[in-house]
């Protein structure tokens, strides 16, 4: 298994997914934002951070990188993505899923350690290592901007398809997302997004090992 | 902005005293152009040339077996083994933030940020230590906001963690809030790189952003004066921050050390291209011309003495061979990092500024950088208290307890005192921080003592704290200093770190006038002395002076920041109580007294003097919690701090959901009174939980137990309890102070 990790002018948590993808047992490697070619890796993660300095709208500058060129052909082979953060911005952005991210209710950056319940994300086996709504998952959050929205008829329509794959427990929602929603999937299900950051929940001595059950369900979800 | 005009007596529009500029004119062997002039006010100025600190620093020891780099340089830095460097250092940006609170505090971050990764290390933690009016105060809760917003701004951007800090709020900062930031970068020692040019006929390559007007004369003219009415027409010299232009540098910097293509680098900060080049060729006893005409610039009309005055923020430095500039320009386009060539290192021992072939100025080195006279100050220990003094406990406690609360009342007061924004948690503010990004963070801010960082690379762990409380040293500078080292000291010893170096924030009045003077002088002392004892290097550090506004001086506040090692972040003992049933005792030579202390404050009887600490005895109890720490005997451990044992026993309890029931008698039989005993401050105090058996063998003296949902503490004819959701509303109230519109 090797995984690509996007690698933008102002990442910030690049590294740290490549050491996240490292413990499930996988090689990992660094795509510089200008790469055309994914070099062949199994699974791609769009990191966290401040792509391009997030100026314009926090994403809408990465989607035009020729690296998201790449990644969207990828996810269009039915290859696996997770975005995280800055990375669910940029798929948003892209439009590989579906919804947007817009600013916190209260206008701060909030940095917390918060629950996540988990559902629909499928195994290696093929079966369910989620399954709603028991799986909790703790897991830290930071960003000015997580607020997730879509119109109410396509909050409806996503959930119906299956595709909400993380809500914030309930009191756990730190930024005023649209239903709890944490996290989605596209229809087809290999492509992940979520604004909480599984690759800062790998070692019990920086917090919870949580984050790991997200890579290795992705890791899953290849093929 | 025009340059200074050569006629009537610009250099003292420039801050520059009537003998100075003789002494300019006689080293020059003529009067200088306005060029000359600009560069030289601003290297002479007392943020760039420490004119009145650099006689009182020599007292600091500086040397240790673990000193890699020490002052002089950007950072200093300390070996922590398997072939890496911790460098760190803190500085203030307060001047800035005192005008426009959100660029200042950002750009304080930046600057300190390229001053650690100018020896190459990568950032790998910041820290912050504020200090602010008042929350009552309209104009105290906007500096609060916007400095708090600029930090997180930047480094969460950036990709930095924040992993600790301090804010107090006293009204002597209402009109002079502190903003001071610390950096800890992480480095291979062969990596490492000095600032000093070398290499006659090397090329110098200004990187990063280009050049424009902002902060001409920012952080150097704003920090070499008093504040005083009318500061908002200051706005155009307050520096603005681009995180995302830093990143870039950040990232190219690194590559071009770790491809050992560079001979030297410094970053550009106060006094701009002038202090930089000025301090390369200094360091490294060569000449450097710079052509202005080079400079990238965002306005083209810019006169070369704004070009070289000119703080526009994230550019650095570098002195490269000339061979590897093609390669350098590479790397540089990589990143999407600006750079150009803009002059070279000579043998001449001359600044000189060119314009193209013209000669605009023409300096030797060491009248521009070492040339400035240094001054002797005149203290005078003032006859009294010289701050002012409310009583403002009735309403703090009606505020805390109820309407009908009784200020007499001792759960009532310590709920005041908890709901004190100065001792509340201060979980608002560093919830506004990235505290987890780089995988380092092995304790969050709140969940230990110290902020704890793993370095797998070295196979350890450090922690570092920062702290310095002005309040009680100005009761007394010397003990009140003596008194930060200390607690910095024993936060660390909280998480089982050994201390290596220090590094500190000197921020004071304005050292012309005699009792600010006294202040620094004593402060000084205490530094040099509790560093000396515990034998602890001061590896860098920054003077901010001036802290002063139409109501009289700051109150005296060194800021000290400190690192030290662990062998293992796994190890280290949470500040909460972890397990009910566990005993809860008392180490170290704890004397309170209520000198100085947050209740005196509420009371309004604040004074003069501070009961002196004993060192030695501070740093043995040091040494027992580090040791019992280590071996994983402890099962929490806490510093008591502000508002004394009550408050520390209660964010004890707070923090784990748990009660305490706890009997100060120990205490009394010391000497205390039951108020002492409770509300008293002072160094030397830990409270430890764990088995009993154990925290006697350690010597502590057993004071109760954990458990239950109330705080009970037997204190005499004081004795209180308050339930632990009351004690956390009290305690998690600053959001209430800070947002009160926003939360009513």
């Amino acid at each position: 298994m090797v995984w690509g990790v996007l690698q933008f002018p102002g990442s910030c948590d690049e590294r740290d997914a490549v050491g996240a993808c490292e413990r499930t047992g996988g090689e990992a490697r660094l795509v510089w934002h200008e790469a055309r070619d994914l070099e062949g890796v199994d699974a791609v993660v769009v990191p966290g951070g401040f792509s391009y300095g997030d100026y314009l709208r926090a994403g809408a500058i990465a989607r035009f990188s020729p690296a998201m060129e790449a990644v969207a052909k990828f996810a269009a082979a039915g290859g696996p993505v997770l975005g995280i953060c800055n990375g669910f911005q940029v798929l948003c952005e892209t439009g590989l899923l579906p919804g947007a991210l817009l600013r916190n209710t209260d206008l701060r950056f909030v940095c917390r350690q918060v629950d996540l319940l988990a559902g629909g994300l499928s195994t290696p086996e093929g079966g369910q290592s989620c399954r709603e709504p028991a799986e909790r998952l703790s897991i830290p959050a930071k960003h000015g901007e997580g607020r997730y929205w879509a119109p109410e008829a396509m909050l409806d329509e996503i959930e119906a398809n299956g595709q909400v794959a993380f809500r914030y427990a309930p009191g756990h929602n730190p930024n005023g997302s649209a239903r709890d929603i944490a996290g989605v999937t596209n229809e087809e299900g290999n492509v992940l997004g979520l604004m909480p950051h599984p690759e800062h929940a790998v070692d019990p001595l920086t917090g919870s090992t949580d984050g790991l059950k997200v890579f290795e369900a992705l890791a899953g979800a290849r093929a | 902005m025009s340059a200074p005009a050569a006629s009537s007596s610009p250099h003292r529009e420039l801050g520059l005293t009537d003998s100075e500029y003789e002494l300019i004119c006689e080293k020059l062997g003529r009067e200088p152009n306005g060029v000359e002039l600009a560069m030289f006010s601003l290297l002479w100025s007392e943020h760039c040339s420490y004119k009145h600190s650099r006689r009182l620093l020599r007292r600091l020891p500086t040397e240790g077996a673990r000193v890699v780099m020490g002052p002089g340089e950007n950072a200093g830095a300390v070996d922590v083994g398997g072939g890496y460097a911790v460098a760190f250092k803190v500085e203030s940006h307060n001047h800035p933030s005192a005008v426009e609170p959100f660029q200042g505090a950002a750009t304080g971050v930046g600057g300190i940020l390229r001053d650690v990764f100018a020896l190459g290390a990568r950032p790998i933690a910041i820290l912050d230590s504020l200090r602010f009016g008042e929350l009552d105060s309209l104009r105290s809760r906007h500096l609060l906001d916007g400095a708090v917003r600029g930090i997180g701004h930047y480094g969460n951007s950036i990709g930095v963690a924040t992993v600790g800090g301090e804010i107090y709020f006293e009204s002597p900062y209402e009109h002079n809030c502190l903003v001071n930031a610390m950096c800890v970068g992480l480095a291979k020692r062969e990596e490492m790189v000095r600032a000093a040019a070398a290499g006659v006929g090397n090329a110098v390559v200004l990187m990063g952003a280009s050049t424009g007007r902002d902060g001409i004369g920012g952080a150097s003219v704003l920090a070499s004066a008093e504040l005083g009415v009318g500061d908002e027409g200051k706005r155009p010299t307050v520096q603005i921050g681009d995180p995302f232009e830093e990143s870039k540098l950040l990232e190219c910097c690194l590559e071009l050390l770790a491809k050992g293509l560079l001979v030297s680098l410094q970053d550009l900060g106060a006094a701009g291209l002038t202090s930089s080049a000025g301090e390369m060729a200094s360091a490294g006893g060569v000449g450097i011309d710079v052509d202005v005409a080079r400079v990238p610039l965002r306005e083209a009309d810019m006169e070369p003495f704004e070009i070289m005055v000119s703080e526009s923020q994230e550019r650095m430095l570098a002195v490269v061979e000339p061979a590897r500039v093609p390669e350098v320009l590479a790397v540089c386009e990589k990143w999407q990092t600006g750079a150009a060539e803009i002059g070279a290192v000579t043998g001449s021992g001359r600044i000189r500024v060119l314009r193209g072939e013209e000669i605009v100025g023409d300096m030797p080195v060491e009248a521009l950088v070492d040339g400035c006279p240094l001054y002797d100050l005149d203290p005078a220990e003032p006859a009294e208290w010289i701050y002012g003094n409310e009583n403002v406990l009735t309403a703090r406690v009606a505020a805390a307890a109820g309407r009908d609360a009784d200020p007499a009342d001792p759960a009532s007061i310590l709920l005041a005192l908890l709901a004190s924004p100065s001792v509340a948690s201060k979980r608002w503010a560093f919830e506004q921080y990235d505290s987890v990004v780089g995988s380092r963070t092995a304790r969050r801010p709140e969940s230990a003592d110290a902020a704890v960082l793993a370095l797998p690379e070295a196979g350890n762990a450090i922690a570092v704290s920062i702290d310095g409380n002005g309040r009680r040293v100005a009761c007394d500078p010397y003990a009140g200093t003596v008194e930060a080292v200390l607690e910095c000291a024993q936060n660390l010893a909280c998480a089982g770190a050994e201390p290596l170096g220090l590094t500190n924030c000197l921020n004071f009045g304005n050292p012309e006038k005699p009792a600010p003077a006294w202040q620094l002088d004593r402060a000084v002392s205490g530094l040099a002395d509790a560093c000396e004892a515990l034998g602890v290097p001061v590896v860098g550090g920054n003077v901010s002076l001036y802290n002063e506004g139409p109501e009289g001086p700051i109150y005296p506040t060194p800021v000290v920041g400190m690192v030290g090692e662990l062998p293992d972040p796994s190890r280290v003992a949470p500040s909460a109580f972890a397990r009910g049933g566990d005993a809860i005792a008392l180490l170290g030579p704890f004397e309170p007294s209520l000198a100085g202390s947050e209740l005196a404050k509420l009371r309004g009887e604040l004074d003069t003097g501070l009961p002196r600490s004993d060192v030695t005895a501070v740093a043995a109890a040091c040494e027992a919690v580090r040791s019992a720490v280590r071996a994983g005997k402890l099962a929490s451990a806490h510093d008591v701090s502000d508002g004394g044992l009550a408050c520390a026993l209660a964010e004890c309890a707070i923090g784990a959901g748990l009660g305490c029931r706890v009997d100060l008698q120990p205490l009394r039989e010391r000497g205390c009174t039951p108020e002492e005993a409770l509300f008293g401050e002072g160094v030397g105090g830990f409270v430890l939980s764990g088995d009993e058996d154990e925290l006697r063998a350690l010597g502590a003296t057993p004071i109760g137990k954990v458990g239950g949902d109330e705080i009970e503490i037997a204190a005499g004819d004081r004795s209180l309890a308050v339930s632990l959701a009351e004690a956390e509303i009290a305690w998690r109230s600053l959001k209430r102070y800070a947002e009160p519109r926003q939360s009513n």
